[in-house]
């Protein structure tokens, strides 16, 4: 197959073409975006709430000191922040108090930061600690100006934000490599569940490319997606084998309806060509036969093209506007005379104008070729009835016979091509004239149907029906 | 009749050249589309009847087209195997007087060409058709025979008129259908005999002389001799 670019792939890369893993991965790379989401927002909020808290505590400490410093001096705020100093287990507090001279007084910070103190009496710093023994730390410091001149620096280490940092960085790392693993997972199960769900029409498929057109999709009770594109399947592959079936029964009809005038004609001809009396008489007589027979086939050809040209809606180009009235009075005038000469009477019964737009040769094929069924099936002396009338905006055409009618099984089977129901076997005609009527009241955007007529239930007769659209009644 | 023939296929021309001679024409064949426009231009013909497909660029159709800007106004039959509808009007549409499709009866064909080749003139003034007794008066439209007024309907005197303006040429079952109906269509029975042998009954009764004849194999035809 020159159209598949490759011939044996691999495991892997049967995995990453799979629709499955497609799907999988996307739906975990989502997760992933999804939680990395999440877990910013959380970083941002529970650290935002952390250094809040802390600049507070700072701010707080501050006031205090500067406080105590008016109320008790320079001396008293050396022994607070010796004293804080000292109950500070964690080692997390940083103080710094400066003379008016820059002279470090108390605390356990060794200068300011570079740039501070030229700023506004109150200003907030961030600033990297250097430790003897630890790795260096972050701080928030807050710088103070007291009204002698003086500086308070007071400040918190805030490793505890790192610390969660690095927590939510690993939680992050070991949900992306889960999501991972069931991403891969996901994949694999999807890959395995649809291609389960998909082996079936896949394998009815590749049956019926085979050429057998009896397999069918098997349908699961879950009634979902798959289930409904087997069952479309199922439905297009049963109008295929109807469709199949249909050209089967065309086939099989044109090879018996007409081998068998061909054969005929041949057989005729063949014998007259080597029967040993020579009178003129028989030997013309068997030709005239012969022609017959072939000019029947013709007949029958040609039928069948005509069919073939109406299905294909290739007659349309014919359409004019026309009143059925003056067509149908033209039919009943042409057939009339055949069923009189049959002893049958002919009844019409019409109101005048039957505005359409159709092709006037066909739709007077399509009437007389119900005029001919009937005259053909009605017994000598009966009757039959043509008639029409306007129902809104449709003209509704009937046939009525007094002949045997048809049975419900053959009225679904008697528009198609070359089917005569069993009592018609032995009358003349080639079992193509409802085809056409049918094709070309479709064609006409009508329906065709069959009614019994009121005759005994074992001779009903039979009444035809079809409805054409009407062209618009003509303004009063 | 003097009838040119273009037909590219060789024993179809054969036999419709052997056959319209044997009824007593005279005809040329032509067997591609430039012959036989080179023929139809240069000579005078009374009919033409052409292969719609032919060999040699010309095709039926562009030939009478051709024809007829030329201001050639002969008769053209043309004959195919196109049946489709639409192709018989593209070649009537093109100029062609009348359509046969393959496979045809000769006698279909003769009947064709000679309605064609002595088709009375359009603006015929005659108001009186005359076959041995049987008058047609196309005024008061009224028919008689040796005298007596005959009661005829409105159809069968369009039929018999038709039958009466190619007195002694045979006319067939479809050509009564298409000329006297107005419909191309296939009667699956013989419904025009039904019509004619009324029409018929109507004329010859109580006469010696039947006027309308059935020419086997063929069609009808009004004469006055048997």
């Amino acid at each position: 197959m020159p159209h598949r670019r490759q011939q044996h792939p691999g495991p892997l890369w049967r995995l990453l073409s799979s629709a499955g893993f497609r799907f999988a991965t996307l739906f975990a790379a989502l997760f992933l975006a999804a939680g990395l989401g999440f877990a910013g927002v959380l970083w941002w909020g529970t650290a935002g709430t952390l250094e809040r808290q802390t600049d507070s505590a700072i701010r707080a400490d501050a006031q205090a000191l500067a406080e105590r410093w008016r109320e008790a001096g320079t001396d008293a705020v050396i022994e607070a922040i010796g004293e804080r100093l000292a109950l500070d287990a964690d080692g997390q507090a940083l103080y710094l108090l400066l003379d008016p001279r820059g002279q470090r007084l108390a605390g356990n910070l060794v200068s300011l930061p570079p740039g501070a103190g030229e700023g506004p009496a109150e200003s907030w710093h961030h600033l990297t600690l250097e430790h003897e023994d630890e790795a260096p730390g972050e701080a928030r410091l807050y710088l103070l100006e007291l009204p002698g001149g003086a500086t308070l620096a007071v400040g918190r280490e805030v490793s505890e934000k790192q610390r969660l940092r690095a927590l939510l960085t690993e939680g992050l790392a070991w949900a992306a490599g889960a999501a991972l693993l069931f991403a891969v997972l996901g994949a694999w199960l999807m890959r395995r569940a649809l291609e389960r769900r998909l082996t079936p029409a896949v394998a009815t498929a590749a049956l019926i490319a085979g050429g057998d057109l009896s397999p069918r999709v098997p349908l699961s009770a879950h009634d979902d997606e798959f289930d409904r594109l087997g069952a479309s399947m199922n439905t297009m592959l049963d109008r295929i084998a109807h469709l199949m079936d249909g050209v089967r029964g065309v086939s099989d009809a044109i090879a018996h309806d007409l081998r068998t005038p061909i054969a005929r004609a041949r057989n005729g001809l063949e014998e007259a060509l080597l029967s040993e009396d020579e009178d003129p008489a028989a030997l013309r007589g068997a030709i005239e036969r012969g022609i017959a027979d072939l000019d029947n086939v013709t007949r029958v050809f040609q039928a069948v093209l005509r069919i073939a040209e109406v299905e294909a809606g290739a007659r349309r180009a014919a359409f004019a506007p026309l009143d059925l009235a003056l067509l149908l009075a033209d039919a009943a005038e042409l057939y009339g005379a055949s069923a009189e000469a049959r002893g049958q009477t002919l009844h019409t019964g019409w109101t005048a104008p039957l505005n359409l737009t159709g092709d006037r040769d066909l739709l007077l094929q399509v009437v007389a070729n119900l005029l001919d069924n009937a005259v053909k099936f009605t017994p000598p002396g009966g009757n039959i009835t043509l008639s029409a009338a306007r129902d809104h905006d449709q003209l509704i055409i009937r046939v009525a016979d007094e002949g045997p009618g048809l049975t419900l099984a053959d009225r679904e089977r008697v528009g198609e091509r070359f089917f005569r129901a069993d009592q018609a076997r032995t009358t003349p005609g080639s079992g193509l004239g409802l085809s056409l009527v049918r094709a070309v009241v479709q064609l006409h955007g009508g329906v065709l149907w069959f009614e019994n007529g009121d005759g005994p239930p074992d001779f009903p007769g039979l009444v035809v029906l079809f409805r054409l659209p009407a062209a618009a009644a003509p303004a009063v | 009749m003097r009838i040119l023939l273009v037909e590219d296929d060789a024993e179809v021309g054969r036999f419709v050249k052997k056959g319209l001679q044997e009824a007593g024409h005279t005809v040329e064949h032509a067997a591609n589309g430039r012959d036989g426009l080179f023929m139809a231009a240069g000579e005078s013909f009374d009919l033409l009847v052409l292969d719609r497909m032919l060999p040699g660029g010309v095709d039926g159709v562009r030939l009478v087209e051709t024809l007829r800007g030329q201001g050639n106004h002969t008769p053209v039959l043309f004959l195919s195997a196109l049946g489709g509808v639409d192709e018989r009007v593209k070649g009537l549409k093109a100029g062609g007087d009348d359509y046969l499709v393959k496979p045809f009866a000769f006698a279909e064909l003769l009947a064709r060409v000679e309605a064609l080749g002595r088709r009375p003139a359009v603006d015929a003034p005659a108001t009186r058709l005359k076959v041995a007794d049987l008058e047609l008066d196309l005024l008061s439209r009224t028919v008689t025979r040796a005298g007596r007024k005959i009661d005829i309907q409105p159809r069968e005197f369009r039929l018999l008129e038709h039958l009466m303006r190619h007195a002694g040429q045979v006319v067939t079952r479809t050509m009564l259908l298409e000329k006297v109906w107005d419909y191309h269509f296939d009667p699956q029975t013989n419904v025009i005999d039904v019509h004619v042998s009324r029409l018929r009954q109507k004329l010859d009764k109580g006469q010696e002389k039947p006027l309308i004849h059935t020419v086997r194999n063929a069609g009808y035809m009004i004469r006055a001799e048997p």
